[in-house]
């Protein structure tokens, strides 16, 4: 099942497509099978189930002792951490990709993070919500409030959500450390990729969430 | 003042208890003295026996065997009625028809550990040598003596990778002791409520737990058996300390708080007013109807030693460096004995190495006992991961 198939179908992104949410398959498609896969903050382990149909050694860190319960009792390697604390504890290039979905712009030091990342993963995959998409500009302009949206319901003094960006932000901070982006997709508001053809601020206006495959750039 | 009753004395006579020493109700691994046990302290300790229980049966690739390593006052009948006490399995909880680890699946093993009391050589065993039994005289061991020794049995038994390594509290210790000591032999290794070495606030409460037992004049410098008499009131004491750290303050006072025992009002003496009391007394006299004194001092001491980092350069990660083997690492929020910081320890270990590892911690007020009790997470979680590592590793399990 490729990713095309699967997201023009459905309404958000976050809406399932059959059992799975279209923005894991979109992670999941960009995974090589039979590589090891290390998911930070992995939530009840959803995309983990996803890979792992696809032969793919998954292991997870989710912050809630809840979710890390649910994710054990299914069965899958799931520990209890914090992205901000724990990656410092695994050794360098110890899996093929690490995975952040939806995570990074609640961690609390988003840059060291996205570093720890590419330390032990020799590609990562991170996707985020766009901070830049028109919704969220226009109700900052025209509303005079900090957006909400279906996706980010919390307001400004519940949310978990202590660092968001744009997608322009993200390739800034990407160039910043030297992290090269091998593929970069945009998610409209109904789960569509963005036209690759279009130019960045189109991206970073139109696009909803992003998802970036990242490696480690070339020494500077 | 009112009268002052002390702990009662044992129901079951030493000779009773005894008995399960040499000639347990159990099966029993005989070793020679061509297959001496090499133990920490420099002994070869030989001959010696292991007593053992299984249930369920070997497949026929020798693929689905489970051991059981059991904690400090455990034995080897997890999932059977007790030969002293007329009580059922400690583990039946998690181990026998219908549980997650089933014997419908799975062939378990449970043995005695060396120097416990149940029928695997300890001090309360005849020592071959002078015809008497062992007592002080008894070579100190360490839990990877404990661990040699199950190795030895395993083989006996014709088993050369376990499917899983099951434990908690001292058996959890076993269980990582298995995978440093004999990485590829465990295929996937439950550890729950336990550590890589025993803390400080640990080692105090079993040297208080070993004082207690030494200053009762039944003692006899470990020397009681050969007077016929045990040190029971020591011995109780120190059950008695040792269960409160199982428990915890909230677990206490749900079930007690300050309620009186069978009567209204205090009496103004020592005796046991309160519930709380009254239980404590309870579970010390029971305890020393199945348990023998010295085997005590030795196995608390033999947690006491165990350090999993210090005998890999200080580096705990180094004794788990290239591992295979699933984890499963299970820790309980009010387990103040064996708290999740060292479970996380742990775990932060097993990343380091890159090993499979899932964590969980369970949320229940009942303190370290609460691997032993009733708590359907725990279950869910131990049946999934078996579950799962019998997939990848190819057992069919029979249909429920």
């Amino acid at each position: 099942m490729s990713v095309q198939e699967v997201l023009p179908l459905n309404g958000v992104a976050t809406a399932r497509s059959g059992q799975f949410r279209a923005d894991h398959l979109l992670v999941a498609e960009m995974v090589k099978p039979g590589s090891k896969v290390l998911d930070v903050g992995c939530g009840e382990g959803d995309l983990l189930q996803l890979l792992e149909t696809r032969g793919i050694d998954g292991r997870g860190i989710e912050l809630s002792r809840e979710g890390v319960n649910r994710c054990v009792a299914k069965g899958l390697a799931v520990v209890q951490g914090d992205a901000d604390t724990d990656l410092v504890n695994y050794p360098d290039d110890a899996f093929d990709y690490v995975i952040l979905s939806q995570t990074l712009q609640a961690t609390r030091q988003p840059k060291l993070v996205l570093e720890n990342l590419l330390r032990i993963g020799r590609r990562a995959i991170v996707s985020f919500p766009n901070f830049g998409f028109w919704k969220m500009r226009l109700q900052l302009l025209i509303g005079g409030h900090m957006p909400r949206t279906e996706n980010l319901p919390a307001t400004w003094y519940d949310t978990a959500n202590i660092h968001f960006c744009t997608i322009k932000d993200f390739v800034q901070l990407c160039d910043e450390i030297n992290v090269k982006m091998e593929r970069s997709v945009a998610l409209d508001l109904y789960g569509r990729p963005v036209p690759l053809n279009l130019p960045w601020w189109v991206w970073n206006m139109f696009g909803e969430q992003a998802v970036f495959l990242l490696s480690r750039g070339g020494g500077k | 003042m009112g009268s002052v009753k002390s702990i009662p004395s044992p129901a079951i006579s030493a000779d009773e208890r005894s008995h399960e020493v040499d000639h347990p109700s159990s099966q029993v691994a005989h070793f020679g003295t061509e297959q001496p046990l090499r133990l920490d302290c420099g002994v070869d300790l030989s001959p010696f026996q292991i007593a053992y229980q299984t249930y369920g049966e070997l497949n026929a690739d020798r693929s689905n065997a489970v051991l059981i390593c059991h904690a400090l006052t455990g034995d080897q009948h997890v999932a059977n009625v007790h030969p002293v006490t007329g009580k059922p399995g400690w583990w039946e909880t998690l181990v026998g028809p219908g549980r997650p680890i089933d014997p419908k699946h799975y062939f378990i093993i449970c043995s005695n550990v060396i120097g416990g009391c149940m029928g695997s050589t300890g001090p309360a065993s005849i020592n071959p040598a002078t015809g008497k039994v062992w007592g002080l005289d008894f070579p100190v061991i360490t839990i990877p003596d404990m661990v040699r020794a199950q190795a030895m049995l395993i083989d006996r038994l014709g088993i050369d990778t376990l499917f899983a390594v099951v434990g908690g509290s001292m058996g959890g210790m076993q269980v990582l002791q298995w995978t440093a000591a004999y990485p590829a032999r465990v295929y996937s290794a439950l550890a729950i409520a336990c550590a890589t070495r025993h803390s400080a606030q640990n080692i105090a409460f079993h040297e208080l737990g070993r004082q207690a037992v030494m200053a009762d004049p039944d003692w006899h410098g470990g020397g009681y058996a050969d007077r016929g008499i045990h040190p029971h009131r020591g011995l109780a004491v120190a059950r008695m300390a040792a269960h409160i750290t199982y428990l915890s303050d909230a677990a206490l006072h749900r079930k007690f708080g300050r309620r009186m025992q069978d009567r209204e009002l205090p009496t103004f003496s020592f005796d046991a007013d309160f519930q709380v009391e009254s239980y404590l007394r309870y579970q010390g006299s029971s305890f020393v109807e199945r348990f023998d004194a010295n085997a005590y001092l030795y196995l608390t001491r033999a947690m006491d030693y165990f350090d999993i980092a210090a005998d890999h350069g200080g580096v705990l990660a180094k004794a788990f460096a290239g591992i295979q083997t699933r984890f499963c690492v299970v820790s309980f929020t009010s387990d103040w004995l064996f708290p999740t910081s060292e479970s996380r320890a742990l775990v932060h270990a097993l990343n380091a190495s890159s090993a499979r590892v899932s964590f969980a911690e369970i949320e229940t007020d009942r303190g370290h006992d609460a691997f032993l009790l009733d708590v359907p997470e725990f279950f869910d979680i131990s049946r999934a991961f078996l579950q799962s590592a019998g997939k990848a590793r190819g057992l069919t399990l029979k249909d429920r």
